[in-house]
């Protein structure tokens, strides 16, 4: 048995979703390879490199894997494929963009989101924005699998596997091409990795509410920014910061729901947080059926006074 | 411009989902069904760009039951212009979905496919990305904003950290994400007019797909229950109950 993790990466930077996924492969059983497709990407491979239980690491680099369009990576991932029984891609925005083209292109289904490696053909995953979970058999003879990474815990570094440079696979001619990119630098944690998120919703009533109310209860507990899709539609915060079933899938430590109803789409993104703190002026919200901790009341003058208790 | 858009019935979002006792599924007897969210948005985006005299033709496919003729006309409401149902009732895999819509294409000869990035029962967000691979097609999916002009499409997507921008020269791929538009509702004369669209009526043998899965369901399941915690008077309750009981301040 070998596996090949599809590594979650920035070029700079190996994504925290990665050692999870290496973890979700683990449970597969076999020799465990990484392909960090990118351009200039060196430092993600060398990161990938020191993960604990990876036999070896092969990097590819083309411009276009540099912005890790779907054709470029999939046409890659696929020469690469005979060589593999098994392909893990963590069911990032990145990965979930190209994972189906690459099980297609092998001729299989995906087995999406997986939460839980049964055995090595049996897998659990989240449908109906996680109320109900299915447990699938697979009998394709090569299995393409995103994980979802907040299932599993990454492993540690410690390993030192060999880099070895392998083929972009040439551009065949129908390809996307890339025009640019508005990508906001935050200096907070990661949204998908971060151990405490701070979450507000459709209450804020603007963009402005937002910052003023949001970011510094988030940046005092040196957490994640998260919104629901209503903050997001109504633009009180960007696109990237939608926790939910079509958004972002978040389990940190702490989360705190602001002036969020709790609508099922929201909670399929949330509720396997550790622990759940919801702050909302109307006792009776969905929210406080999945919170630890509940405070009914304005967040106008819960959140400073949490802001002060915090010290 | 010829405009596919495929469109799935599924259970309406606002339903609370019910796993059946004996874990072969979750029920759908009686309960609401409406056309996938995500379909309405493709669905919208290809009939503003039949307004806009972009697309000459918006086409509604559907695979699914019998009842998915009416997913169908409410994309004709909406202003689709006739619809093709592949009738199933088998729950038809991704795989096998993309290899139906790619032999549809092969009759209609799109130049544009719009469609919704996941359906919101499987929610797998991947026939998308599969159909544009069987046709070696380029893919932008996760789209909040399309613009088409002299062949190619413009396509902002919606990815961590921001927006990317593409240019994809068609025939393509798009698939819609939520922020791409506001679906409209049909209005009654719409309703009416849709009435009397033409519907095709094929099955998946008629496109030589074999629609049997490779993926076995073995059951469905509910998920761990989250109980109920406890309302805190006040902000320094809560803090200290977060920094002692909870353990996580
Ligand atoms: C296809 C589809 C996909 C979706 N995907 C997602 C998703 O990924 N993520 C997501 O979040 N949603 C998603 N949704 C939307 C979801 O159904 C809800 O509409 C959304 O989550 C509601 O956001 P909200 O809780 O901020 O707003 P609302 O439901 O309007 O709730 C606002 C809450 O704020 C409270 N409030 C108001 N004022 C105050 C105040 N001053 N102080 C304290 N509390 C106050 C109110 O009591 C209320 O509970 C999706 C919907 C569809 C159809």
């Amino acid at each position: 048995m070998a596996v090949l993790v599809v590594a979650d990466h920035t070029n700079a930077a190996l994504g925290e979703a990665t050692a999870k996924t290496v973890a979700a492969a683990q449970k597969l059983g076999g020799d465990i390879d990484i392909l960090v497709a990118g351009q200039g990407a060196r430092p993600a491979a060398d990161a990938a490199a020191k993960l604990a239980g990876v036999r070896k690491v092969l990097l590819a680099e083309s411009d276009a894997l540099g912005h890790q369009l779907a054709e470029a990576v999939t046409d890659t991932v696929v020469s690469l494929a005979g060589g593999y029984d098994a392909i893990l891609i963590p069911a990032t925005s990145a990965g979930k963009n190209y994972s189906p083209r690459i099980a297609a292109k092998l001729d299989v289904n995906q087995i999406t989101d997986v939460i839980e490696v049964v055995s090595p053909d049996t897998f659990v995953r989240p449908i109906y924005a996680g109320n109900a979970l299915e447990t699938v058999q697979s009998s394709d003879a090569k299995k393409v699998i995103t994980v979802r990474p907040t299932a599993f815990k990454p492993v540690a570094d410690g390993g030192s596997a060999p880099v070895e440079t392998v083929a972009a696979a040439p551009a065949a001619g129908r390809e996307a091409g890339f025009v640019g990119e508005e990508v906001v630098k935050s200096d907070r944690p990661e949204l998908a990795g971060a151990k405490i998120v701070v979450s507000g919703g459709r209450a804020m009533g603007s963009a402005e509410e937002f910052h003023r109310v949001i970011e510094p209860l988030a940046d005092k507990l040196g957490a994640a920014v998260g919104a629901s899709r209503a903050a997001v539609d109504a633009g009180y915060a960007p696109n990237d910061y939608q926790v939910g079933q079509t958004g972002k899938v978040v389990a940190p430590d702490l989360y705190i729901a602001v002036g969020i109803s709790g609508a099922i789409q929201h909670l399929a993104g949330m509720k396997d947080s550790k622990v759940i703190v919801a702050i909302n002026k109307d006792a009776d919200a969905p929210i406080f059926q999945v919170a630890d901790y509940g405070i009914v009341g304005d967040y106008k003058t819960v959140v400073p006074e949490l802001m002060a208790a915090l010290g | 411009m010829k405009v596919l858009v495929p469109v799935k019935r599924v259970i309406d979002y606002n339903v609370k989902v019910r796993v059946k006792p004996d874990q072969t599924g979750v029920d759908l007897a009686n309960v609401k069904m409406s056309m996938n969210p995500f379909d309405e948005i493709a669905t919208e985006e290809a009939v503003r760009m039949k307004e806009k005299g972009v697309a000459t033709e918006v086409i509604a496919v559907s695979i699914g039951p019998v009842q998915a003729q009416e997913t169908i006309r409410t994309a004709l409401a909406m202003g689709a212009d006739r619809g093709i149902l592949i009738q199933t009732d088998v729950d038809v895999d991704p795989l096998a979905v993309a290899k139906l819509l790619k032999a549809v294409i092969a009759e209609e000869n799109p130049d544009l496919v719009v469609m919704g990035k996941q359906a919101i029962d499987g929610d797998n967000n991947a026939v998308g990305q599969m159909l544009a691979a069987l046709l070696d097609w380029p893919q932008a999916t996760f789209a909040s904003k399309i613009e088409v002009a002299d062949g190619k499409a413009s396509v902002t997507r919606e990815i961590d950290g921001g927006l990317q921008t593409l240019e994809v020269s068609l025939p393509a791929v798009i698939t819609a994400d939520l922020r791409l538009n506001e679906p409209r509702y049909a209005s009654l004369p719409n309703i009416m007019k849709a009435k009397k669209k033409e519907i095709a009526i094929k099955t998946a043998a008629d496109y030589g797909v074999d629609v049997a899965s490779k993926l076995k369901v073995l059951k469905v399941t509910e998920p761990p229950k989250r109980s109920a915690g406890v309302k805190v008077e006040n902000a320094a309750e809560l803090v200290a109950k977060l920094k002692t009981e909870a353990g996580v301040l």
